[in-house]
């Protein structure tokens, strides 16, 4: 027989498809929801008063000036919340013995860093809040301050926190020697032939996410509604239960609409804990919005690592082993993930490469600066670019072509899965094929060509190309191994699939979008299990009240964790469906198949039943089959077995005029496996985004402070965040090998573009002026700091720590309030 | 941020301006597009007692002709300058240079007469009003006085608009015969300030350059004019190494500032290579 006439042409599956965002009309026209439009009945403002000073004694407070200033409720000092503030929680004590100063979310008896909250006003309005900041008095006794990490891990250092007896927080070792990974890494150096070691310097970077970070608490009764601007809803309120004592279930957290974070906004921040405080010591709903200089100065950094570097390898260029010393900076205190960044980071120095010896060793080490935390890519960007600036150092060394030495030493396409030097095992991939369609995209040859030209030409603009062949571990992630870690969470995900009388679909989940596009996506993915229209599901998320469990969205983990979850909820939905349609349909569950949303008799023409119609007959639930409970809803939590691990070729080309110094990306071609595609278009966006964050690192961004922990860079116009009118186009392309350690195939893509650009533009600067004398450029690589490297070598040197042309001279750097004179800005102003 | 308290004025005439001003009190600030005070105020770095608002007196807008120069309003905005067929004409400079400010949005309100009482050393019109003698019309209590390009430029963010005083328009001389132009601007990002950049205008006649102006932004508390440059091209060859010899003068007597992006040394190297750069392509090479 002949099934023809009983099915219509199956729709296309809508994984793969590249759908427009169905989130995104109100994102881009802001017709939504952010934490500050919200307006509550009779809700009081908050202004938080900051130190100017990077590290003091608090000796005295006085805000009776601000307490009787018009429109202001109430002011409180650190003293006033010392019983009940608790500190900034920190769930990754990566040793035992890590030490965690603690932190007070308002400063108590000193300050230890420039922006340190210190008070807090409360007013009927905004405006009568900031007019009151100033109004507060505060007498500091200054300590020395602690800026320089080599300093401060040297002989006999001044102290960022004078209680402590030094300014290590801890000291992470990781030996594949002694965890049986690898060989003896000493030995294998002393038989080396060729050793190359370098110190490369990640600057310190501020996420500058869209949306700055924003409170509300309404207090009713003894239960509190907090909505804010952050990526964790989940993760907020366990910690805000543990260290408030507010019982965890008298707290609901809502993160409505959140224009981005980027890591920045994964975070426990002292404003949300105040916030809370001040709605429960008063009764009353109040809000904090803070301003763009507030965050840049007091919402979390990122990156701020020393990396000494040292790679063993033979004549040949086999490599031998891998050395890698950190000093990563914390800041003036340990938050949320703080010194889980450069452990992320410890296992991925390896990259794609057959070291057989390895050995890492992390300082965490505090400084009177903002504290640093996870930053797109958290740990694996410093790891990839240590790796992929050295394996062409080592190229150099060893007279040979980059992409040559990395060819030879990386792992092939049959090795996989390989169990690396690290001990993680890499799932799969094929790094030739990658970089093959990388080097068409770019047009290699031609520019090769056009490279040897100008040099031979000598012409005034060079041009050079960099190569960063990477991959990365992401999708956080295995709870087993984040236990082994001493992270103190779980990494699984939830969801849950409800069925609405009409057949619409509510799909909630637990990853906690804040500008992914997780609704499009999670819409996708039902559709094709379901068998449901695109347009049916409605995906819910960021509230506790709704979504009841749930680990966030950070670390590339949404689609490969979260996405799983969906997946495999929206499977035991059609399981439980199959079982009513078996007793409407009156066959066998094993007769019945299940095809664009329908169940159908094999056989039996004409009879079949949608998941639709099912939903309304669960509804009704007068006919359901005996002993079933009549929903056919379903949840389901994921916690893989493993990372998932992208990996790409990424090359840029670069011109640098040497002239001026001034470098210009003449070409980028990337292509990126990042496994089963849902949505091209959003992994395109996803990479996009990396690479101009990537690319920012190279060039344009760096938070600078002066020599009393002013943050000098405390506007956009001085922290350069590149706009489209400074980036190149992309090149994009994909190989697609996919994860097996997820029902969907995919593996993270939320960090990729970020962690493997930054290296590729480095490299191509260096590749284009390196006959010129240039072995090293710090990042960023401003104008200024290239022309030095080619006409004065050196790396380019430090920048004028103080100083800038922004606001026509006025200060930028005092928005807490005063100035010294060393803090004053240069020139001749 | 919110910026401290202030009374505001909004005047319709350059009369009620000057009233709005004599009666603001101590601390009057002129509001010519908002684009460098608004920012200032809202860090709280500049508290002024009255801000009077001069977007709505219509008479401060526009570019017309007078005789032999061009009459550009003070309220004019960034991108009705470059709109402007008479600036496209006979102050193309302008135009270039005003291509450079900022971003779209800026230019959209931000003025050409507030930028140049701004006058911060790292704005790009100062120096072009200065490379083509541009003359400001300055209104006051007792009338209107003409102050050149040479004398307006005081110090640092200090021109000769006074006390009580407002700018009102600015004369652009036309330039006849063959002249060539080039804003050369040196910045990271794209809406940023300049770090250095060149304005020049040159004259050639017979392949030799007959006259040449070259502005310099950036290179000190006020834009400067590089002497040296121009007498080192009067009468030269129009040749990449006569532009290249004479372009090496152009940080004598600069005193540029150092700051995060560049140092003086770096600065003086740069106006160097700039002019170089602005002159040839001025003169057509």
């Amino acid at each position: 027989m002949t099934a023809l006439e009983d099915r219509t042409e199956a729709p296309a599956p809508e994984v793969g498809k590249a759908r427009k965002r169905k989130e995104d009309a109100r994102l881009i026209t802001g017709r939504t929801t952010w934490t500050d439009n919200m307006v509550l009945p009779g809700m009081l403002h908050l202004a938080v008063v900051r130190s100017p000073v990077a590290h003091a004694k608090i000796t005295s407070v006085d805000v009776s000036a601000a307490a009787d200033a018009p429109g202001v409720v109430a002011v409180f000092t650190g003293r006033d919340f010392a019983e009940e503030q608790g500190s900034i929680p920190c769930a990754w004590p990566v040793t035992p013995d890590m030490v965690n100063p603690g932190h007070p979310s308002l400063a108590v008896e000193e300050v230890n860093h420039v922006g340190e909250a210190v008070a807090v006003i409360v007013a009927r309005s905004k405006a009568a809040a900031q007019d009151a900041v100033e109004l507060v008095d505060v007498d500091y006794d200054p300590l020395p301050v602690v800026l320089d990490m080599e300093e401060a891990v040297a002989e006999q250092p001044d102290l960022c926190h004078d209680h402590l007896s030094s300014n290590e927080s801890f000291r992470f070792v990781f030996d594949a020697g002694e965890a049986g990974t690898g060989q003896n890494t000493d030995e294998a150096f002393a038989n080396a032939e060729v050793v190359v070691s370098r110190r490369f310097v990640q600057q310190r970077l501020i996420p500058a996410f869209m949306e700055p970070r924003a409170a509300v608490v309404q207090p009713q009764g003894d239960n509190y509604t907090m909505w804010s601007s952050t990526q964790v809803p989940h993760i907020l309120r366990l910690m805000l239960a543990m260290i408030t004592g507010t019982p965890e279930h008298k707290l609901r957290v809502i993160a409505p609409d959140v224009g981005g974070g980027f890591g920045g906004k994964l975070q426990v921040t002292p404003e949300e804990v105040i916030t809370l405080l001040v709605a429960r010591r008063l009764g009353k709903p109040v809000k904090w919005t803070e301003t763009r200089s507030e965050s840049l100065m007091s919402a979390h950094h990122g990156r701020d690592q020393i990396q000494y570097v040292d790679v063993a390898a033979d004549r040949e260029g086999n490599i031998k082993g891998l050395k890698v010393h950190i000093l990563s900076d914390m800041g003036a205190y340990l938050r949320l993930v703080s010194p889980g960044v450069p452990v992320l980071g410890a296992f991925m120095y390896p990259g794609i490469y057959k070291f057989p010896a390895y050995r890492f060793d992390c300082q965490g080490v505090f400084t009177n600066k903002t504290p640093t935390d996870a930053y797109r890519g958290a740990g694996r960007p410093e790891a990839t670019f240590a790796i992929e600036r050295i394996m062409d150092e080592l190229a150099v060394e060893l007279g040979m072509d980059p992409l040559e030495l990395r060819r030879k030493n990386w792992i092939k396409a049959e090795e996989f899965p390989f169990t690396t030097v690290a001990g993680l095992e890499y799932d799969s991939g094929d790094y030739d094929a990658a970089t093959q369609q990388a080097l068409e995209l770019l047009g290699y040859d031609e520019l090769r060509e056009e490279q040897r030209r100008r040099r031979e030409s000598d012409d005034p603009v060079q041009l050079g190309i960099g190569f960063s062949t990477f991959t990365e571990m992401c999708g956080l992630a295995p709870s087993r191994v984040l236990g082994s870690l001493s992270y103190g969470a779980g990494g699984w995900e939830h969801a849950s699939i409800r069925m609405l009388p009409t057949g619409k679909v509510e799909v909630v989940t637990g990853s906690t979008p804040h500008g992914q596009g997780h609704e499009t996506a999670w819409s996708q993915l039902v559709a094709d299990e379901l068998g449901v229209p695109f347009e049916d599901v409605e995906v819910l998320h960021g509230d506790t009240g709704i979504s009841s469990r749930g680990l966030d969205t950070y670390g590339s983990r949404s689609l490969v964790v979260g996405g799983a979850a969906v997946v495999s909820a929206s499977q035991k939905v059609v399981a439980k469906a199959r079982k009513v349609a078996a007793h409407l349909l009156e066959a066998g569950e094993d007769d019945l198949q299940f095809e664009s949303g329908s169940f159908s008799v094999r056989g039996t023409p004409g009879t079949s039943i949608s998941i639709q119609e099912i939903a309304l007959a669960t509804f009704a639930a007068h006919n359901f089959p005996e002993g079933m409970e009549p929903s056919i809803d379903a949840d389901a939590t994921f916690d893989p077995v493993n990372f998932s691990f992208p990996h790409g070729t990424h090359i840029c080309a670069m011109e640098v005029d040497t002239e001026t110094g001034f470098v210009k990306i003449r070409k980028y071609a990337c292509v990126d496996d990042v496994g089963k595609i849902v949505n091209p278009l959003i992994v395109e966006g996803q990479v996009h985004g990396g690479l101009a964050q990537g690319i920012a690192q190279a060039l344009y961004e760096e938070a600078i402070y002066d020599a009393d922990g002013n943050l000098t860079t405390g506007t956009f116009v001085d922290y350069l965040v590149p706009s489209a009118a400074d980036l190149p186009h992309f090149d994009t392309g994909n190989t697609v090998h996919e994860a097996p350690g997820n029902p969907i195939g995919a593996k993270g893509v939320g960090e990729a573009g970020c962690i493997a650009s930054t290296p590729a533009v480095v490299n191509a600067a260096l590749d284009a002026v390196r006959h010129l004398g240039v072995t090293d450029i710090r990042m960023p690589l401003t104008p200024e700091r290239v022309w030095r490297a080619i006409h004065s070598g050196g790396d380019g040197g430090d920048r004028a720590t103080a100083g800038s042309n922004a606001y026509g001279g006025a200060q930028t750097e005092t928005t807490a309030g005063v100035s010294t004179e060393a803090s004053s800005l240069g020139g001749d102003r | 941020m919110i910026p401290a308290p202030f009374e505001y004025a909004r005047p319709t005439t350059v009369d009620e301006a000057l009233q709005a001003i004599a009666a603001g009190g101590e601390d009057v600030k002129v509001l010519a597009g908002g684009q460098s005070l608004i920012p200032v105020m809202r860090l709280r770095l500049a508290a002024p007692e009255t801000v009077v608002d001069l977007g709505r007196v219509a008479e401060l807008r526009g570019v017309r002709e007078d005789g032999d120069a061009l009459v550009i309003g003070a309220m004019t905005t960034h991108s009705d300058v470059l709109a402007d067929p008479l600036i496209q004409q006979h102050a193309p400079l302008i135009a270039q240079a005003t291509e450079t400010v900022a971003d779209r949005q800026v230019r959209h309100r931000g003025t050409f007469g507030g930028a140049l009482v701004h006058a911060d050393p790292a704005g790009d019109l100062p120096a072009v009003a200065l490379a083509l003698d541009a003359e400001f019309v300055i209104a006051g209590p007792e009338g209107r006085r003409t102050v050149p390009a040479r004398d307006f430029f005081v110090d640092y963010l200090t021109t000769a608009v006074g006390e009580g005083e407002l700018l009102v328009e600015v004369r652009v001389p036309k330039l006849d015969g063959q002249w060539g132009m080039r804003y050369e601007k040196f910045n990271r990002v794209a809406q940023a300030w300049s770090i250095v950049a060149v304005a020049a205008a040159v004259r050639r006649e017979n392949g030799h350059i007959a006259e040449a102006r070259v502005g310099l932004t950036n290179m000190g508390p006020t834009p400067l004019r590089a002497g040296a440059v121009e007498a080192a091209l009067s009468g030269a060859e129009a040749t990449p190494e006569a532009i290249a010899a004479a372009a090496a003068h152009a940080a004598e007597g600069t005193e540029p500032s150092s700051d995060l992006n560049a140092q003086a040394d770096y600065r003086q190297h740069l106006a160097t290579v700039l002019t170089r750069r602005a002159v040839t392509a001025a003169a057509g090479l």
